[in-house]
């Protein structure tokens, strides 16, 4: 829930970014964003843990500010998430900004209302869609993440430990009925999900006549 | 202060044409500029780069001795800050918003009791009361004109920009808002200008008028001016209507209305909603020329006149009449010789009424309305 709200702060303006850049290196930055679709979460949890580790110097920074270091804490955990849903935010954002019709826009800055101002008056409200299934789609896609936790988190109970990582330690330490009731939860919840994501996106209940 | 209008820009279109646009205007109130020309010459553009909404690669734009953009210095001022009402050709209501607030969404600034009295202000001088509460979506083509219209004032703009501010509504809605627009550009008395391609919205609508074809200014001036006489060939084929004089409707009845022109009379359709103050045009090419003494025709308008001169324009011939106001003929060069039309010779220009085209006249619709 925290990935998902942080997403929305990062996630937001970077895909405005994505979305009405004219820089023509763009696409660099779009392949990074999309990358954590494409890439095995051991591979991208293992570079976290390098790039966070208490030999790092991003990780010596957080050890300075924090005391202790990043990985396998919550933060630590927080943070791989973040980049491993970033797509499930962004992509989501940055399409429906590309469906606001830019003369609207044009409209809005000729009336005087900043870009900044624009931005949360009229391309918001007008992606509203979007920008509820980016949210909805890193939620549950952090929810059932594995690979990357295991790497990042290691699986501390009460700090890192997840849902998914611990229908693992169900199934591994054969108790098959705890591990069904946590996968049954787990199931329900990524099903009442995606029914919400494709609801949203129905134009049928849209709030406002569309094009 | 000097109330000018300098635009001098130039952009490039990777493969197309370059836009490379000079002019000087009047801003002293009211002025209506209206840029004219075929679609794809440019206009857009022009009115695009007045609202700081594109960026030419070169070139200088001042209002009221403020510059708004100049490439050489690197000055750049964004359209939020230009003081302007922007109206976009198919409107750009936001459909997010009902029609109030549509018209609110720029008043940002007052409080919410003078934006509420300005909505109000502005949804009565529009005609809208009744809707303010309705989605853009759910208004007919004519409301839609009208809220983006208001929502362009709202703010009490410095300078209107309209683009094509009628060409989306259907050809009856069209003439009739035509003359709401004319009363209503009055009546703002806001330094304004109007792209159009529709040269009946020019007439009509126009103080001065600039005409562009492929991205160039090739004429300014008023519309009457430009229209009976254009500079040279080009702005001639640009504008299409080579006799535009003024006329007063005498008589109408049975959907024919009689105009007198400089003491002669001609039969033209009647129009709607006009003041007894019209344009009277006639394109070249509906003028049918005849030797003196010709039985009727059909025509219903045959004024007798003298030619004045005779000028080649390849295959085609263009002949100036004298008929108690000038009047310009396109003929093809055999029909010339057999006629023997030389410069002195008398001629019969024979007119189908509806080739006479009349359009109102923004001095009647001035005393109309003051």
């Amino acid at each position: 829930m925290l990935t998902a709200l942080v997403l929305l702060v990062i996630g937001l303006p970077l895909a405005y970014w994505l979305s009405f850049s004219r820089w023509r290196w763009k696409f660099l930055v779009e392949s990074v964003v999309a990358l954590p679709l494409v890439l095995p979460p051991t591979v991208l949890g293992f570079y976290i843990l390098v790039a966070i580790g208490p030999h790092s110097p991003l990780g010596r920074f957080y050890t300075s500010l924090v005391g202790h270091p990043l990985p396998f804490t919550f933060e630590g955990l927080l943070f791989a998430s973040i980049l491993y849903s970033l797509p499930f935010a962004v992509q989501p954002f940055a399409t429906a900004f590309d469906q606001v019709e830019r003369r609207l826009i044009e409209a809005s800055w000729t009336l005087g209302v900043s870009r900044v101002k624009t931005f949360f008056k009229l391309i918001i409200p007008l992606s509203v869609a979007g920008v509820v299934t980016g949210l909805v789609l890193s939620f549950a896609h952090t929810l059932g993440e594995f690979g990357v936790v295991l790497m990042v988190g290691g699986n501390i109970e009460g700090e890192t430990r997840t849902v998914s990582i611990d229908i693992y330690d169900e199934v591994q330490a054969l108790n098959y009925a705890g591990a069904a009731k946590t996968a049954l939860f787990l199931l329900a919840i990524s099903y009442g999900v995606l029914l919400a994501v494709y609801a949203i996106n129905r134009k049928v209940w849209a709030l406002w006549p569309q094009k | 202060m000097a109330s000018e209008m300098i635009v001098d820009i130039t952009k490039f279109f990777p493969g197309r044409m370059t836009i490379d646009a000079r002019f000087t205007q009047t801003l002293e109130p009211p002025t209506v500029l209206i840029l004219f020309g075929p679609s794809g010459a440019g206009k857009t553009t022009v009115l695009r780069c007045l609202a700081g909404l594109e960026w030419p690669e070169r070139g200088h734009i001042a209002c009221w001795e403020e510059t708004w953009l100049d490439t050489a210095s690197g000055v750049r001022l964004p359209p939020q800050q230009r003081a302007i009402g922007y109206m976009a050709q198919e409107y750009a209501l936001f459909p997010t918003h009902s029609v109030a607030g549509n018209i609110a969404y720029g008043l940002g600034s007052l409080t919410a009791d003078e934006r509420q009295r300005r909505v109000v202000e502005v949804l009565t001088l529009l005609q809208l009361q009744g809707v303010e509460k309705l989605r853009p979506a759910q208004l007919s083509g004519g409301q839609q004109q009208r809220v983006a219209l208001a929502r362009a004032i709202a703010r009490h703009p410095r300078l209107l920009l309209l683009d094509e501010p009628l060409s989306a509504l259907d050809v009856p809605t069209r003439s009739k808002l035509r003359g709401e627009l004319r009363t209503l550009l009055k009546q703002l008395a806001i330094p304004s200008v109007v792209v159009t391609h529709d040269w009946e919205e020019a007439l009509a609508l126009g103080d001065q008028m600039a005409v562009i074809s492929e991205g160039r200014v090739l004429q300014v001036g008023t519309p009457q001016d430009v229209f009976s006489r254009p500079l040279n060939a080009e702005v001639a084929r640009v504008v299409g209507v080579e006799t535009v004089v003024q006329g007063r409707i005498i008589e109408s009845s049975n959907g024919l209305a009689t105009v007198e022109v400089a003491g002669t009379k001609l039969v033209a359709l009647a129009v709607e909603g006009s003041g007894p103050d019209v344009f009277v045009c006639i394109r070249a090419e509906d003028v049918v020329l005849e030797t003196v003494g010709v039985g009727t025709t059909s025509a219903r308008n045959h004024l007798v006149g003298m030619v004045r001169e005779v000028s080649s324009l390849g295959a085609l011939v263009r002949v100036g009449i004298d008929c108690g106001f000038s009047l310009s003929a396109m003929v093809t060069r055999s029909a010339l010789d057999e006629l023997h039309l030389a410069p002195g010779a008398p001629v019969v220009a024979a007119i189908k009424a509806g080739a006479v085209h009349l359009v109102p006249r923004r001095d009647g619709m001035a005393t109309v309305t003051a």
